[in-house]
């Protein structure tokens, strides 16, 4: 058989394998349709649509998963639950560039924020924002340090602003309610008092 | 004569199986643009400069640093793209380069380890609520 005509029938081959799988992946009737597979989740650097796989370090960088593993899970963002991964000492991020020794300044102090409409009270913890965050970080730029002086909506959180400044880019997504909205209405026993750690994420 | 045409003719048909194969593997590998949530995409000097963009991974740097190294004692304003942030900076120790010393953590000359995005990807926060309000979820196969 003449070489050029070999190469004929490779490409049919091919053009018809692609095409077969092309068609195969567009199952009208896939169990979820929309729901994006778990298995895509926290993909390593050269998969993940923005690392350019053609570049060499792309592949020297640590993938997600390898790293993840012994950490507490959550439902979005990251998939892990960072809070609990501190608490836990699973992680022992420095609180100073250098300093392996400093120690944040912890603020143990809950606002509690009553909500209209049918939604739990929100409380909202500083001890867990302070192990992190520094208080110049919120006051007085986002969060004016003062009860009531400070406007708060979820469509301004979904927008950015005020929670939606970390919420939703690097801490937990608004989709994870109530870890936040977690004093239900008119009823004073659940994590009121200041000073008391907030209900944990949901039990499963 | 002959030898010619039919070395033309190779080079044709290696040519179309080879994009075939291209076409094929895109098809299949395509990625989603599934990144890792809070992956920050820096990208206001870069293309114009020729290098790829840079990915900053928030979740690497958070399992070693609490955000109040970089956001309160660094400076990094909370906006992707909001630092104005070039080598010489960072070659002067500001921004990344407080760390990407060769002290802390490994040193500039590791180019493609920061530059290491798509080429043409903008600034942005992967993954971010924002991002999917403008594409929902489902959405992102185009
Ligand atoms: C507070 C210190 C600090 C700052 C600021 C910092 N980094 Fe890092 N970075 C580190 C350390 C520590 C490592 C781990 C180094 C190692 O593995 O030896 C690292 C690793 C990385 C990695 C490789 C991750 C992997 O998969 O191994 C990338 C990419 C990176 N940094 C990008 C950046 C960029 C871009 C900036 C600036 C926008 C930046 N870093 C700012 C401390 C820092
Ligand atoms: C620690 C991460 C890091 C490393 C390593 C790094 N860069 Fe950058 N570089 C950045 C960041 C962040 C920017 C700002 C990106 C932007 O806004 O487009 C930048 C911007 C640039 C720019 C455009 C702005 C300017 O200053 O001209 C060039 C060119 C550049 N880098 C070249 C390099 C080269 C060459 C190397 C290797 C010798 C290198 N970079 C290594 C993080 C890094
Ligand atoms: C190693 C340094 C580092 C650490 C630690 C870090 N960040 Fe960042 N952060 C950055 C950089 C770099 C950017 C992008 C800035 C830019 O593009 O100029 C950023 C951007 C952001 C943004 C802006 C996103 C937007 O809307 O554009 C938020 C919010 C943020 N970080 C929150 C956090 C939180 C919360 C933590 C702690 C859990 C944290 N960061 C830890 C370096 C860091």
């Amino acid at each position: 058989m003449r070489p050029w005509k070999l190469g004929a029938w490779l490409v049919l081959g091919l053009a018809l394998t692609a095409g077969a799988m092309l068609t195969e992946a567009a199952d009208p009737n896939t169990f979820n349709r929309l729901l994006p597979s778990a298995a895509k989740r926290n993909p390593p650097p050269p998969d993940d649509g923005i690392h350019d796989p053609v570049n060499e370090g792309t592949h020297m960088l640590q993938p997600p998963k390898d790293a993840f593993g012994q950490l507490p899970k959550a439902p979005s963002g990251n998939y892990i639950d960072w809070v609990k991964s501190l608490d836990g000492k699973k992680i022992q991020p420095r609180y100073d560039r250098i300093d392996t020794a400093a120690e944040p300044i912890v603020m143990d102090l809950n606002i509690v924020r009553e909500v209209k409409g049918s939604m739990p009270d929100v409380v909202y913890p500083h001890k867990q924002h302070t192990e992190w965050l520094d208080c110049s970080n919120c006051h007085p730029a986002i969060f004016v340090p003062q009860k009531g002086a400070n406007q708060i909506s979820m469509a301004g959180i979904l927008l950015g602003e005020k929670c939606g400044v970390c919420h939703g880019k690097v801490a937990f997504p608004v989709s994870e309610c109530v870890r936040c909205h977690s004093k239900p209405k008119g009823d004073g026993a659940a994590a009121q008092k200041t000073g008391t750690t907030p209900p944990d994420a949901p039990k499963k | 004569m002959k030898t010619e045409v039919l070395g033309r003719l190779r080079r044709f048909w290696i040519g179309v199986a080879m994009f075939a194969f291209a076409a094929g593997g895109l098809a299949i590998l395509a990625p989603e643009g599934n990144a890792e949530y809070a992956d920050v995409v820096i990208n206001n000097y870069s293309d114009k400069a020729g290098m790829r963009p840079v990915v900053f991974p928030h979740w690497f740097h958070r399992v070693r640093f609490r955000c109040k190294v970089c956001h309160a004692d660094l400076g990094f304003q909370f906006k992707a793209g909001g630092n104005d942030i070039n080598m010489v900076k960072i070659i002067e120790g500001q921004f990344c380069g407080a760390c990407h010393n060769g002290e802390i953590a490994w040193s500039v000359e590791n180019c493609n380890l920061c530059h290491s995005a798509v080429p043409n990807t903008p600034t942005q926060v992967h993954e971010s609520t924002l991002q999917k309000l403008v594409a929902p979820a489902g959405d992102r196969k185009k």
